[in-house]
């Protein structure tokens, strides 16, 4: 699986990060950064619930 | 109002819902799951739906394209009987929707990351602890609102703002207005005229020299964009001052009685402080202090749930009711701290979710610890029905707390 984040309607509210800091990140102007595309194992299940939990609908999970 | 006819609408509610005991949310909350959106009226004299299932509050608030934050929309939902007596000037980006909201949150928002919360841990804990060595030298009974509840977060905002703490009396009496359902029109006015000269006036004076605080990076970072106003500035810092001591505030006086209230769950957080971040979660889920500040206004005919709302029609989201749902909760009236549910709507949903809602998972984080290591024998110095619980406010919380403890070791 593959996390991608849109920049443009994340709203920095860091929900992801809180749930994995690991695959996502903030930038200094509190924007999304996904630093790990294709998480694996125990990892991929936290972004599940990030995308969950993202209040703007910014990730998204594409299956390959 | 606009309805489907084979869906007759049911009774209106009262609303605002009393919310007499903050360990009991109200029943009406659960008929109105049931029913789905109804219209109720306003002590404004406006109809407005309310929402309540957890799943279409997250709905609403997450679609800020149907569902606009206009304040200055005459059918945008006021909770209060008397309207102010002047328009009031729209509290920053909280009014705003689609492109010039997102452009407003991302000029502040990066002040307020998880990091940069994390990074104000040490001042935080701090500032608790100082605050903890005050109380325990004034010895009990003392108000923990005073002594304890509103000077943190207080401090915290200040210092971040750069806003005088010495001030915090002006500016506290002034905010704690502004969200009282019973003050009327013209003292709501006033109280927040007052606010915005005294902020106005200070932002003005640091025009000439931005210190490196929040209100000064933002004039630097504003005039390097081009678009440097200083009212808009007054506006956010007004924002911030108001949501970022009032809402925090309430939970650590809240949370506290809950720790009090469950002393098992409470020796089970001292032994394991790694938990507290998730009790920290249900807290914030359980007692739902900001419930019904959640309002919109319909922009074009929607359905939530299954009722028809035309456009141009008010709606409240309901948080408390949402974060009570037994159909997004399992046992939702049970305090659990190990519940690990983060998906609550305590801070909101969508564009316009809290934007300290970091910092405040740190200051509550840190303030739920301190005083379970520090002050173990700590007790409620009278009955917990007898506090002076905020029914009439739009944040609930508690006005005084009075509490006393055992010296360690007497336990
Ligand atoms: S949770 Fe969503 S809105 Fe919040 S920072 Fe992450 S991507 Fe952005």
């Amino acid at each position: 699986m593959r996390v991608t984040a849109d920049r443009n309607c994340c709203i920095g509210a860091g929900q992801c990060v809180l749930t994995d800091p690991v695959v996502f990140d903030q930038d200094a102007d509190g924007v999304v950064l996904v630093r790990v595309e294709r998480p694996t194992g125990e990892a991929a299940d936290r972004v599940g619930e990030a995308v969950g939990l993202c209040p703007s609908g910014a990730l998204r999970i594409e299956h390959d | 109002m606009v309805t489907t006819p084979e869906t007759p609408v049911p009774a209106s509610p009262t609303y605002p819902i009393e919310r007499r005991c903050p360990f009991e949310p109200p029943a009406d909350l659960a008929r109105l799951r049931d029913t789905g959106p109804v219209p109720a009226r306003l002590p404004s004299g406006q109809d407005a739906w309310l929402v309540a299932r957890h799943a279409d509050v997250r709905a609403v608030l997450g679609d800020g394209r149907r569902f606009s934050s206009d304040r200055g929309h005459p059918a945008f939902p006021r909770p209060f009987a008397e309207a102010p007596t002047q328009p009031i000037r729209p509290l920053s980006m909280i009014g705003m929707d689609g492109a010039e909201h997102t452009a407003a949150r991302r000029l502040v928002v990066g002040e307020f990351t998880v990091r940069r919360a994390e990074a104000m841990r040490p001042r935080i804990q701090q500032i608790v602890d100082e605050r903890i060595d005050a109380m325990l030298a004034a010895g009990g009974p003392v108000d923990l609102v005073e002594m304890l509840s509103l000077p943190v977060p207080s401090l915290v905002i200040c210092e971040l703002l750069g806003v005088p703490y010495a001030d915090h009396d002006f500016f506290q009496r002034r905010s704690g207005m502004l969200l009282r359902r019973d003050v009327g029109g013209a003292a709501r006015s006033t109280a927040m005229d007052e606010l915005m000269s005294y902020l106005d006036g200070m932002i003005a004076a640091w025009e000439q020299d931005p210190g490196d605080d929040l209100i000064g990076r933002q004039i630097v970072r504003r005039r390097e964009a081009g678009r440097y106003e200083r009212d808009e500035l007054v506006s956010l810092a007004a924002l911030l001052l108001i949501a970022g001591h009032e809402t925090t505030a309430n939970m650590i006086s809240l949370g506290i009685l809950a720790l009090l209230e469950h002393p098992d769950e409470a020796v089970a957080l001292r032994a394991d402080p790694s938990r507290t971040p998730l009790a920290v979660e249900e807290m914030l889920r359980y007692f739902t202090i900001v419930d019904s500040v959640t309002s919109r206004v319909t922009t074009e005919a929607v359905e939530i749930g299954e009722r028809r709302i035309g456009p141009g029609e008010g709606v409240v989201a309901l948080g408390l009711s949402a974060n009570h749902d037994p159909a997004s909760f399992e046992h939702p009236d049970e305090l659990d701290l190990d519940r690990g549910a983060r998906h609550h709507v305590a801070f909101g949903f969508g564009p316009h979710q809290c934007l300290g809602q970091n910092l405040a998972r740190v200051e509550l984080a840190v303030v739920f610890d301190t005083v379970l290591r520090r002050i173990p024998g700590l007790r409620l110095a009278g009955a917990v029905d007898e506090l002076p619980y905020k029914d009439d406010a739009s944040i609930y919380g508690i006005y005084r707390m009075p509490v006393e403890w055992a010296e360690p070791g007497c336990e």
